[in-house]
């Protein structure tokens, strides 16, 4: 069971640290000082969850490890964060619908995530929950600016929608163990909420003029550990100091 | 306005700093007074922005959550004070747009100490305590400056960078008491970043030609000579207590001026920097161009979607 829980905050945390790596490489080079402060914002609480996630995994596993060792000492395929978030900044259009498709799917994850069984997930979902829903509004406001603003920023936000939708779908996506814990109350049935995430993400499009694409094909496999190829550089970057000076203190 | 009333209006604006009363937006001011300040703060402004880079390098490597989130936050810090400090200097009749346009024209200065690279981890250590610790110096001097906005300014800024150079410093200390490595790669960021850290404080005071008229309007209220020699006295002491060796084979404590005597600063290298010709001159602006340009059809979105909106019902809750 610890194994399984384990593993389950893992899959819930790295979307988190994943994310909160691609805000970070923007910090000090956003389009205005406001967006740049906001975005890093983002990152900061999304890494303040990361920690009190690890916190408690390592508190499970026990020994030597630490949120450091669950952060910046696994392999590229035991981390099982959505392809989603580990999608690079390609512009501004990107990095806002990026954070808009997981935005609107982590605030409602929260919030059933703040009913577990398992009261330390619960207390941290509690917490938290505050910070999704002002991660939320700042990125749907965004996708209304640029998809209703000027020509050129409806463009852009049409076209990183088309190439982002198709990592929406394994948001929701299961495994065996997982559901097992759904089962005994600890871990969120994300099912619930998966048609109430699409007509709200739809709607926001349609406020923003922006065509919802007409997906028939998902992509998926980092909640399996299988990544795309971006996924090495990143970790090639965040665990630079752990890898090449192992067992410090920092 | 005849010469004899702006004659009398000026007497009364000095009277009004000699007693130590602020100078507020709507208030007369002397021309030369209006630009110098201009010229400071968003000096001061741009040196915030620019200063982002450096650190913003390190935040994707930082070696554990805890340093990445504290970085993380040190920069978002910095870009508020950035924020901060544009929008007192706007108060003097300036627009951000035409500052900003300053610095990437290269026709604004910033401090030149953010055209060093940060190479390693401990350059976060460094920075922090050096590099912040050498802005309090110059900053909590301006506190009581006469110019109100900034003044305010001066006073939340001067908090959050003295949490930064403890920050800094518990850096430097953790590495300090770390392995060989460890102290290697702190000592290797003292040595290169010391001497640009005291070349912070601007040219000697003798060469400093805006220093008198600077002291009447308490814009300074320290000379650069000064400042330097208290920065030193201060960071000696720091660095031996956790081990640290200053590279400077010439200081030395002198016990009649109770002060520490120091070695000659390269002013070549100094003039070199100044004048553009840095390490990082070329990328730092080359980065904020870079921003300013692949920002703008955002910041045109955002205008653009603003004026459509006046007449629009309620939107979608998420």
């Amino acid at each position: 069971m610890s194994k399984a829980l384990i593993q389950y905050i893992c899959t819930v945390a790295d979307n988190n640290l994943i994310l909160g790596q691609r805000l970070g490489e923007l910090c000090g080079h956003g389009p205005n000082i406001e967006t740049d402060i906001a975005l890093t914002n983002i990152g900061l609480d999304l890494f303040g969850q990361v920690r009190s996630y690890f916190q408690y995994a390592a508190k499970l596993e026990g020994g030597n490890s630490s949120e450091d060792t669950f952060a910046f000492l696994r392999k590229e395929n035991e981390y099982k964060n959505v392809l989603l978030v580990e999608q690079p900044n390609t512009d501004f259009a990107y990095t806002i619908l990026r954070q808009f498709l997981y935005d609107v799917y982590h605030i409602r994850f929260m919030e059933h995530l703040q009913q577990s069984n398992d009261e330390t997930l619960a207390a941290i979902a509690a917490k938290g929950v505050k910070e999704v829903a002002y991660h939320a509004r700042f990125s749907a406001d965004w996708v209304r600016r640029l998809g209703d603003g000027t020509k050129e920023s409806h463009r852009r936000a049409q076209q990183a929608l088309d190439d982002l939708y198709t990592y929406t779908d394994e948001l929701f996506h299961h495994n065996e163990s997982e559901l097992n814990l759904v089962n005994e109350g600890i871990a969120v049935n994300t099912a619930q909420f998966k048609s109430d995430y699409y007509q709200t993400i739809h709607a926001v499009f349609s406020e923003a003029t922006l065509q919802v694409p007409d997906q028939k094909y998902f992509l998926k496999g980092g909640k399996k550990g299988i990544h795309s190829e971006h996924m090495g550089y990143i970790l090639t970057e965040m665990q630079y100091m752990q890898r090449t000076y192992p067992n410090m203190q920092w | 306005m005849s010469e004899m009333e702006i004659k009398s209006l000026e007497e009364r604006f000095n009277q009004r700093i000699a007693n130590d009363e602020k100078i507020e937006a709507k208030d007369w001011m002397p021309e030369k007074y209006r630009k110098t300040h201009i010229r400071q703060i968003s000096q001061h402004a741009h040196s915030e922005i620019v200063g982002m880079l450096p650190e913003g390098n390190w935040i994707t490597r930082c070696p554990t959550l805890r340093r990445k989130v504290a970085l993380l936050a040190k920069v978002q810090d910095e870009g508020g004070h950035g924020l901060y400090l544009y929008s007192a200097a706007e108060t003097l009749g300036i627009s951000r747009e035409e500052l900003i346009e300053q610095l990437l024209s290269g026709e604004a200065k910033y401090s030149s100490i953010f055209n060093y690279p940060a190479l390693t981890w401990a350059d976060m250590g460094a920075i922090g305590w050096l590099v912040d610790g050498a802005a309090i110096m110059n900053q909590v001097a301006l506190i009581n400056t006469s110019y109100g906005p900034y003044s305010r300014a001066m006073i939340r800024i001067c908090k959050e960078e003295s949490f930064h150079q403890r920050q800094g410093y518990e850096i430097m200390m953790a590495l300090m008491n770390g392995t060989q490595d460890q102290r290697d790669m702190a000592q290797d960021a003292l040595n290169r970043w010391w001497w640009p850290s005291l070349m912070m404080f601007g040219p000697r005071d003798a060469e400093s030609p805006n220093t008198e008229q600077s002291m009447r309007w308490k814009l300074k209220r320290k000379t650069n000579d000064e400042l330097r020699q208290a920065f030193v006295d201060q960071t000696v002491p720091q660095a031996e207590l956790i081990g640290l060796r200053i590279p400077d084979d010439k200081l030395k404590w002198n016990e009649d001026r109770k002060h520490y005597d120091f070695g000659d600063i390269d002013w070549e290298e100094f003039w070199q920097v100044v004048n553009g010709h840095g390490p990082c001159n070329k990328q730092r602006l080359e980065a904020r161009r870079k921003a300013h340009e692949e920002g703008a059809w955002v910041r045109d979105a955002a205008m653009a979607y603003a004026e459509k909106q006046s007449n629009k019902p309620l939107r979608v809750a998420v």
